[in-house]
């Protein structure tokens, strides 16, 4: 069985470190903080400006001067900090987010990936996924194996690029990939989803991969 | 100098013109200056290019302005879901330029600096770089972008003093004080209006010297753009009830 989007979420928040300081994207990656492990201290980072993202308020305690990036109302923790855009920014430029967590459209298997724009549709903009990929230590894309039966794992990204061999790990409904960004290792298939075959992978997928020894 | 003017039109009387570049504050509707956005809609000015990280929703924020067909281009991040905007889009009646997020906060940043461009590796090889130059530096290619100033800034703060020294609250700081910095001229609303030495000086985010006017708007609307909510199962300290500085 491929694995859910609450399952892909789990898996994800396996990459979470205590003490990490983490950036999640709109979607699947949202769920991710329903999985951090009991005892673990992970900090969320908003890019409109906030660290120590807190749960969703209670009814009738929405404040409309405290939301995250999704512009959803959220709450405040004792370890919260209030910043501007350029020092959110700063954090994620300068390479003190430890991990980014988001979506995408299409990943290559040199680590190129593309999430923010379909030529001839209208665009809404990139937002702040081209600062993450490119500032942000370790970039996790969370997203389906194929879209309307079209790989997404490809040789090459065809859409627009958010960045240039940015992609450390791809989680997918059917398996965990990795990706050696910087070196010449290219994609490895490190984790198959329960009853998921190498077959029904290769029939789903367009980049050229390796395959971990653990799973032969 | 006396820096306080009594509504919004007063704040901005002499300062608009046809095709100048404006800069809005804030994230979504959250920490957004309406109450300068409803009197520019009023002065009828024209072509104007925005700088703001979103474009509003219908009819609220930067929205009005587009309701009102007085802006010609907007630099912005993300415009999301703005049927208004879409349209005009689409019709070819509105102009956008995408900056990266990080690149547009720190292109103002910069600009309100003095530093006329700066090297990010933000959207070097995607077409974001395309016809900028590129250097490298250890190894890595940098896109080198432009700082940004404005004609005019418009900013929202949650108190402020004669002095125009400023304070934001919560997620509602967001780009205002960059973008106070990079106007010739900075306008800001103040949902409090306080004398000097009643804002702690540790605690001022925009320094005085960067804001030549402000408004007092004490009953400014707030929207929300996506209310979530989650039950109330066991109780919990309530979120939002902070002391303020």
């Amino acid at each position: 069985m491929p694995w859910t989007r609450e399952q892909m979420a789990e898996r994800a928040a396996k990459e979470l470190r205590d003490g990490f300081y983490v950036n999640l994207g709109i979607g699947i990656p949202t769920l991710v903080s329903n999985y951090i492990p009991p005892g673990m201290t992970v900090q969320l980072q908003s890019e409109n400006g906030m660290l120590g993202t807190g749960p969703f308020p209670f009814e009738g305690e929405e404040d409309p001067d405290l939301i995250n990036a999704g512009k959803q109302t959220v709450t405040e923790l004792p370890t919260t900090s209030y910043f501007s855009s350029a020092d959110s920014f700063a954090m994620i430029r300068g390479g003190h987010i430890d991990l980014s967590i988001l979506g995408a459209m299409q990943v290559a298997e040199n680590g190129d990936l593309a999430n923010w724009m379909i030529p001839g549709k209208m665009v809404k903009g990139m937002g702040g996924a081209m600062d993450l990929v490119a500032g942000v230590k370790k970039v996790v894309v969370v997203m389906e194996h194929s879209a309307k039966n079209e790989p997404k794992l490809l040789h090459r990204c065809n859409l627009p690029l958010t960045g240039a061999g940015v992609v450390d790990m791809v989680i997918t409904d059917l398996g965990v990939f990795t990706i050696d960004k910087k070196g010449v290792r290219g994609m490895t298939v490190a984790e198959l989803a329960p009853g998921v075959t190498k077959d029904e992978i290769r029939a789903k997928t367009e980049a050229n991969y390796q395959i971990d020894p653990g799973l032969n | 100098m006396k820096k306080v003017y009594p509504d919004a039109a007063a704040a901005l009387a002499g300062v608009l013109k046809d095709g100048m570049l404006i800069m809005a504050g804030g994230f979504g509707l959250c920490g957004i200056p309406e109450t300068l956005i409803l009197a520019i809609r009023d002065s009828g000015v024209k072509n104007l290019t925005v700088v703001s990280n979103n474009a509003g929703i219908d009819s609220i924020g930067l929205g009005i302005l587009l309701d009102s067909r007085q802006i010609k281009k907007m630099i912005s991040s993300y415009v999301g879901e703005n049927k208004t905007f879409a349209q005009q889009y689409l019709a070819g009646e509105l102009e956008i330029e995408f900056n990266p997020q990080g690149t547009l906060a720190e292109r103002i940043r910069a600009g309100g600096a003095g530093i006329p461009a700066f090297f990010t590796r933000t959207g070097a090889g995607t077409q974001i770089a395309e016809g900028k130059e590129e250097r490298e530096f250890d190894g890595e290619r940098y896109v080198m972008e432009r700082g940004l100033v404005a004609d005019l800034s418009i900013v929202h703060a949650w108190k402020g003093d004669t002095e125009g020294n400023l304070v934001y609250r919560k997620t509602a700081r967001n780009f205002n004080p960059m973008m106070a910095s990079a106007g010739k001229i900075t306008v800001a609303e103040v949902e409090n209006l306080v004398e000097p030495g009643e804002i702690d000086p540790d605690h001022i985010i925009t320094p005085g010297i960067f804001v030549k006017r402000i408004v007092h708007v004490p009953n400014a609307a707030k929207h929300i753009e996506q209310r979530t909510v989650r039950k109330r199962t066991a109780p919990a300290t309530p979120a939002g009830t902070g002391v303020e500085v």
